[in-house]
């Protein structure tokens, strides 16, 4: 019947390219002959630029706005202020979190560098000169910049727009700076549980304001087809269908006539994941000059004004018993989302999946609270490199077990052995709701401490501590909830969270694979392939895949928080089920046998018992469109919609050890083991670049990221002179491993593992560091730990004497 | 509008002539006036080095560099390292040691690391990651970066061996 060539299993499956293989990337053909597509790259004829006049101020009325001397910069063609935008409706902007956000400051700024105006001109040094000459008076009011302060009876009151609201989206509040409070868990049995315990610890635990900074900052072109009224935007965004959705409503243009095209997009990390005032301003300009408007930031203005993440002010608390076994946990948080409710959460959770704050451990009752608040700063709050808000929890939950630990005098190791989830426990229904999938959290560790002579390090730390030398271990034992989401419980204005994977096989069989993801450095283009190759027994060199583009991809909600692989990866594996299923009557049709005497193997249907008959997928893609049974539609192709009955829960297990200069606070990471289990491996090589990669974001944000503002509301420092991106000589070297315990729930059992390490490596980092003050009775350190902070602690214990 | 100012210098081997406004960058005179998007723009303050270009046989970060600098200069982007189409070593080694993820920093990398083994032909693994300390990435977390390096310039060090 077909080809069979005398190649074994083995060699048929690594001609596969499939599941498991570590193949290199087809992306990167572009990439390295700087051929790569990213939305400045993008030229249309005519195209102008615009850019934005930005607030001195983080708390003013605007008085007025003087564009003439600007207008008259030779190259400037038009200033458009709120003013202009109003009539349009487009002056504000609903958010992903039910809030209005301004896309050009009306009446008063919120926070510094914020849009007052929008200067477009034929190129990007006119535009410059058209900023400069832009003049805006303004009228200083007091500023808002600790939270803290934010719900007192005194404070300023900032967004005078929704004051007399009682509601700003998600759910009741209670002062005009409040935006929301939100609980969960049972507080009469946590109270109880605190109450009857043998030991407590509370800690306050600060997560320090910071920011993604992809190495590409956000940008658009805006493109009105005034002909045929079709919007077209090129962007920086990792959800394309939800932005076509969002300038659907607040444009009130016909969906269909919107089309978003993300190009390659240069690193994401949560940045790029709401919608900004400069998407909406060119395409607002586009449609005033008739030609397509270029907006791209300035890494001062991504620094400044994009989405930031963190800014969580956290109270934990722990009760447990005489041996550390926890009875209770109990957390407070106070949450600064900036000016405007921006944060980009599933609309139902506010403080995304804070309440995965339990961990890895068996927490019988729990109770956690935490209300936003307004601050006149930049607006967001956004997942930096992490599902939502649970790098936030990880850390919490991870520095209360050490300070536990520490407290009752047991080794930091062995309390997570007492409290750990057992593998026979699982599916584990948490205290505070969720259902984790699977784990097994002690062989995790046990691996990761025989890795590293765990016992060693504390016998050479005992050692080192004796002669005044100061070295940390650290270990971090977490759990993140990736794959958001189940639609039952999340959605985005709306939307259910599912999402999307059309597949069209070619006759000569070959295929191109859509989803409703974008990738933005994680290799979709490399690593969907290798499923459906799987699958359907197609080399995955033969399958293109492709992202986003609205008009040619099955709706998706995009790529933030580890869902791609939970949530598009099964939609692509269901897809190619149905091929595969299509494929198998087509077969039988070939082979002239019933579809229940076939079984498959690797790349083709063979017949029972008769293994030489067979027919290959190749044969079968031509059959499709040539040679079918009698009444089947021709064509060989399918969308699937995968909305997934839970999330998936990756786990890991590191360890960091760190020495510390006595004399100058500097940390040296000696070593740092980091053992990921994500379920079924995809590509070992991508999984393990991104694990290198979280950590190192794990390692800037622990050791030196963070957004500072003076009491005026002055940003300190956004740019890379101040913001700390370490560089590959402060950059540890990294140790990955791991065990395989798949999701039992996802069609191939893979988890997300993006963001595990960030979340995993936060701690871990932080944990050490503190671990080597731990014998000098200190409980935490604040995050960043830069030198000059850990010789303050040095020096307030006298160790540098 | 400034008096346009004459440019001449060769790009990738080719001779270019331009006017352009003295205040031009040299990145934007690579992007915009050549149509060389290769080189990145990734925080005009010259830290990250996305923009990275080899001018007179040195990195410079063509963000911080006015055009009129480059006046009578050789230039090399990384458009110009397939040499007759052929790929550099370090540009099949990134690839094979999955040394790039989103790809924005890979080109101000990889025209960085060509010069860092001009200077330095068989660097210790300190010395590659002193040598690209001024180029930031963000996706990788370095290691494989230096793998990569790594590999190229023991390439290079065995084609060098064996003429």
């Amino acid at each position: 019947m077909s080809d069979i060539k005398e190649m074994s299993l083995e060699e048929r499956e690594a001609t596969l390219g499939g599941i498991g293989s570590a193949r290199k990337r087809k992306e990167d053909a572009r990439f390295i002959r700087g051929q790569g597509n990213y939305v400045d790259d993008i030229k249309l004829p005519g195209m102008v630029f615009g850019d934005f006049v930005r607030s001195a101020y983080a708390h003013a009325k605007i008085k007025s706005i003087d564009t003439e001397a600007a207008l008259a910069v030779p190259g400037v063609m038009a200033v458009i202020t709120a003013k202009d935008l109003e009539p349009l409706g487009l002056h504000w902007m609903p958010t992903l979190a039910g809030d209005v956000a301004a896309v050009l400051a009306d009446k008063k700024v919120h926070f510094q560098n914020q849009e007052v105006a929008f200067v477009v001109g034929a190129d990007r040094y006119a535009v410059s000169d058209g900023v400069q000459a832009v003049d805006v008076d303004y009228d200083e009011l007091p500023v808002l910049v600790d939270p803290r302060k934010a719900l007192d009876a005194d404070a300023p009151i900032l967004r005078e727009d929704v004051q007399e609201k009682d509601n700003v989206g998600q759910g009741l509040r209670r002062h005009p700076n409040h935006i929301f409070h939100w609980e969960v868990g049972d507080k009469t049995a946590t109270d109880a549980a605190f109450a009857a315990a043998a030991v407590t610890i509370k800690e306050e635990i600060g997560y320090p304001r910071n920011h993604p900074s992809p190495m590409e900052t956000c940008g658009c072109v805006a493109s009105m087809d005034a002909t045929n009224g079709v919007l077209t935007v090129y962007g920086t965004f990792q959800a394309p269908h939800v932005i076509r959705t969002v300038v659907s409503l607040i444009t009130g243009l016909s969906e269909n006539n919107i089309r978003i095209v993300s190009p390659d997009v240069g690193g994401g990390f949560g940045n790029k994941v709401g919608a900004y005032p400069g998407y909406i301003c060119a395409a607002a300009a586009s449609i005033v000059t008739g030609l397509p408007v270029k907006w791209i930031e300035s890494r001062m203005d991504n620094l400044s004004t994009t989405a930031f993440a963190r800014d969580y002010h956290m109270t934990g608390e722990l009760a447990a018993d005489e041996s550390g076994k926890i009875t209770a946990i109990r957390a407070n948080v106070l949450a600064d989302h900036g000016a405007f409710n921006t944060h980009a959460q599933p609309m139902k959770w506010p403080a995304g999946f804070f309440n995965i704050v339990t961990g890895s451990y068996d927490v019988p009752v729990g109770h956690v609270e935490v209300d936003g608040v307004y601050t006149n700063k930049a607006p967001g709050g956004v997942a930096y490199r992490c599902s939502f808000r649970v790098t936030e929890a990880a850390y919490l939950i991870e520095r209360l077990i050490d300070a536990l630990a520490q407290k009752i005098g047991v080794d930091k190791a062995e309390i997570r052995f007492r409290n750990f989830i057992q593998p026979e426990q699982f599916p584990y229904d948490s205290c505070l709701g969720w259902e984790y999938d699977s784990g097994d959290y002690p062989t995790a560790l046990k691996k990761a401490l025989e890795a590293v002579d765990y016992e060693g390090l504390r016998r050479e730390q005992k050692e080192k501590a004796a002669k005044g030398e100061l070295m940390g271990i650290g270990i971090a034992t977490f759990t993140e909830i990736v794959g958001a989401g189940p639609t039952r419980n999340c959605d985005i204005v709306g939307l259910g969270m599912f999402d999307s994977c059309e597949i069209r096989v070619h006759p000569t069989g070959s295929a191109i694979v859509r989803l409703g993801t974008k990738s933005q450095g994680q290799g979709h283009e490399t690593t969907f392939a290798q499923i459906v190759a799987t699958e359907i027994g197609l080399p995955s060199d033969a399958i293109t895949v492709e992202e986003g583009d609205t008009d040619t991809a099955p709706y998706g909600l995009g790529t933030y928080g580890s869902r791609s692989t939970p949530v598009a990866g099964a939609a692509c594996a269901i897809a190619a089920r149905k091929i595969r299923a299509k494929a198998q009557k087509i077969a039988a049709h070939l082979l002239e046998v019933g579809e229940g005497d076939l079984e498959w193997e690797v790349d083709r249907f063979r017949v029972k018992g008769l293994p030489e008959r067979a027919a290959t997928m190749k044969d079968i893609c031509m059959a499709a469109y040539s040679n079918l049974p009698e009444g089947m539609e021709p064509g060989l192709e399918t969308t699937s919609y995968y909305d997934p009955p839970n999330f998936t829960y990756p786990f890991g297990a590191y360890v960091c050890v760190v020495d510390i200069d006595r004399f100058t606070g500097e940390i040296k990471v000696r070593r740092f083991y980091a053992l990921d289990d994500c379920g079924t491996r995809i590509n070992p090589m991508v999984i393990e670049g991104q694990v290198h990669g979280g950590l190192a974001e794990a390692f800037a944000i622990a050791m030196g990221q963070e957004i500072v503002f003076d009491e005026l509301g002055n940003v300190m420092g956004a740019s890379f002179l101040d913001y700390f991106i370490p560089t590959t000589v402060e950059t540890p070297v990294w140790e990955t491993d791991h065990t395989v315990t798949p999701s039992p729930h996802h069609p191939i059992g893979a988890k997300g593992v993006g963001e595990s390490p960030n979340v995993g490596g936060v701690p871990a980092f932080t944990n050490a560091v503190v671990d080597a003050f731990a014998q000098h009775g200190v409980m935490h350190m604040p995050m960043p730990h830069t030198a000059w902070r850990v010789w303050q602690t040095i020096d307030e214990l006298g160790l540098n004497k | 509008m400034a008096e346009k100012t004459k440019i001449s210098l060769t790009v990738n081997g080719n001779a270019v002539e331009a006017e352009i406004e003295p205040r031009t960058l040299l990145i934007h005179f690579l992007r915009e006036h050549l149509n060389l998007t290769g080189a990145h723009i990734g925080c005009e303050t010259s830290h990250c080095g996305a923009c990275t270009v080899d001018l007179d046989g040195r990195s410079v970060k063509s963000c911080t560099v006015f055009a009129v600098q480059a006046n009578g200069g050789e230039l090399l982007t990384v458009e110009g390292m397939a040499a007759g189409g052929e790929l550099h070593p370090l540009q099949q080694a990134f690839v094979d040691q999955h040394g790039l993820q989103c790809g924005y920093c890979t080109p101000g990398m990889l025209v960085r690391a060509y010069r860092l083994l001009q200077e330095t032909p068989n660097p210790t693994d300190d010395e590659i990651r002193w040598g690209l300390s001024g180029n930031l990435c963000r996706c990788t977390g370095y290691q494989n970066i230096v793998k990569a390096v790594r590999q190229a310039a023991d390439e290079l060090g065995q084609k060098e061996a064996a003429e």
